[in-house]
């Protein structure tokens, strides 16, 4: 099996709704691949079907046999009631080496706040700290939901740029749900734009020409990512480069 | 010496304190207060039960706790109902009916000494139920220790990462319901939550991580039922009220102190 997880023809139906209709979802070796859609469209619960959450309604999900997830869940609501430092969190459940650790948050350029309780991060750090956590088990395949949604515009690129890094550098697989469109033309070779069904996919430039996405999205969302296309050439090439 | 039944008495309020304490936390991190008010009122329910079937008490008790859980647990599944209205609903009518049965069955029951509890009578078969229901509590917190913290930080993380999250969830309940069971004799249902309460939220200002949490919050509440028990004792006055009145004194002297601790620290940090 060439794919680290193969899903066929995935329905769900909650209290009477077709929530997911008719999903096929193949993730390759060192894919990218971002769903958009609409608030309410599902995607949540495509990736937690795929997770193994729950249980489709029919459908097939075929995994590798070594297929290791790390998930990087929306937001983690940290209050003062719970008196907890980052290196505690990050080893619950988790017997790393102190060497490891420090090697993986220094990836993730949170090697400074390991003693930081973690309810005074900011956003943008609990995101990396939440990402860190995902990676300490080295896993084959990342998934992320909406993992920027609560940061401000410098942290959503300061973010979605240690993603891409930690994608280029450790070959692994990524699915990503976000809404921050102009960041998943930068990086996602594979677009899936879900309204309950697959509305369409494939990679980004072709995406904004769709029928589908445009009726979906808007004429100006489509003219939106075109523009963001184009950086996302550039950024590609200087890639190469170096 | 001590007299045996101030003995029976000591060893029951700290049985009872050590796992009040540790499971206390849980109750402050995922805001269980009025939860555990809720369980603490369907007691009633066990125990009228337990005497009208001839069973153990302790027993009955702990049973219907869990039932009481696990049947809200359900109906807040359904998503009719919001948890707080649905608590108010279930455990005023578990004490109500409770209530109830006891005229209609022709019971006596101490009504006071449930409410408020009455650690001074306590038996020596009463003290086996509480280290044994103690003991069996502190090993499945043990053993789940980090699962159960894992997921009261993130659900979604913890069933990502493998941790069974309604089974864990399951056993929450569980540890809740056998220590509001062996808990009411002490301090009574109308005070069993702050046992649960004030000993964590005390510790919280003192603590580092979630486990020195759980062993202080236990630590305090000992020294609240010693403090407690002695005043009792020297003061005749009622042993519950008197344990938690030493409880919200000890969290009253730890909040200043705790706030100069922080200060002081913080200070040094920053040189």
């Amino acid at each position: 099996m060439n794919s680290l997880l193969q899903a066929t023809q995935l329905n769900v139906v909650r209290q009477g709704k077709q929530i997911l209709q008719n999903i096929d979802i193949t993730i390759g070796i060192n894919d990218f691949i971002t769903i958009i859609g609409p608030n309410g469209a599902g995607k949540s619960m495509l990736l937690k079907c795929l997770m193994g959450f729950y249980k489709p309604d029919s459908g097939k999900i075929k995994r590798q046999k070594n297929l290791k997830i790390g998930y990087v869940p929306q937001r983690l609501v940290s209050d003062n009631t719970i008196p907890i430092n980052v290196e505690r969190f990050l080893k619950i459940r988790n017997a790393v080496s102190l060497t490891t650790l420090q090697q993986i948050t220094q990836e993730t350029k949170i090697d400074n706040l390991l003693t930081k309780p973690l309810a005074s991060l900011s956003g943008g750090e609990m995101q990396r700290v939440l990402l860190t956590r995902a990676l300490l088990n080295n896993p084959n395949l990342l998934i992320l939901d909406e993992p920027a949604q609560n940061l401000d515009i410098s942290g959503q690129i300061y973010f979605y740029k240690l993603l891409d890094r930690i994608y280029q550098e450790r070959k692994l697989s990524i699915l990503m749900v976000s809404h921050d469109l102009h960041m998943v033309m930068a990086s996602s070779q594979q677009v899936i734009c879900l309204f309950h069904h697959i509305c369409c996919s494939g990679e980004p430039q072709i995406i904004t020409q769709d029928p589908e996405f445009i009726s979906l999205f808007g004429n100006d969302m489509a003219h939106m990512m075109a523009l963001y296309q184009h950086s996302h050439n550039h950024q590609h090439r200087r890639s190469e480069n170096a | 010496m001590l007299e045996p039944f101030l003995m029976r008495a000591l060893l029951a309020g700290i049985g009872v304190a050590i796992i009040t304490g540790a499971i206390g936390c849980f109750v402050v991190w995922r805001r269980m207060a009025y939860f555990s008010d809720s369980l603490a009122h369907s007691t009633l329910l066990g125990v009228v039960l337990g005497l009208a079937l001839g069973m153990n008490t302790n027993l009955t008790t702990m049973v219907i706790s869990f039932m009481f859980a696990i049947l809200l647990l359900i109906l807040q599944q359904k998503k009719l109902l919001t948890t707080d209205t649905l608590l108010g609903i279930l455990a005023h009518a578990a004490l109500s009916i409770g209530i109830v049965l006891i005229s209609l069955l022709n019971q006596t029951l101490d009504l006071h000494a449930y409410l408020f509890g009455d650690i001074l009578t306590v038996t020596t078969t009463e003290l086996w139920w509480i280290y044994l229901g103690g003991i069996s509590v502190i090993l499945l917190l043990i053993f789940n220790w980090s699962s159960l913290v894992l997921m009261t930080l993130n659900e979604d993380l913890a069933r990502a990462e493998g941790v069974p999250v309604l089974l864990t969830h399951l056993l929450l309940l569980l540890i809740m319901s056998i220590v509001v069971a062996v808990s009411i004799r002490i301090v009574g249902i109308l005070l069993i939550t702050s046992m649960l309460i004030i000993p964590a939220a005390s510790a919280r200002q003192l603590a580092g991580s979630p486990e020195a949490m759980a062993l202080i919050a236990s630590l305090l509440g000992v020294l609240a039922v010693i403090l407690g028990i002695y005043g009792s004792f020297q003061m005749d006055i009622p042993s519950g009220p008197s344990i938690v009145v030493a409880a919200v004194l000890l969290f009253v002297l730890l909040l200043p102190l705790s706030v100069l601790y922080k200060k002081i620290t913080s200070y040094y940090f920053q040189k």
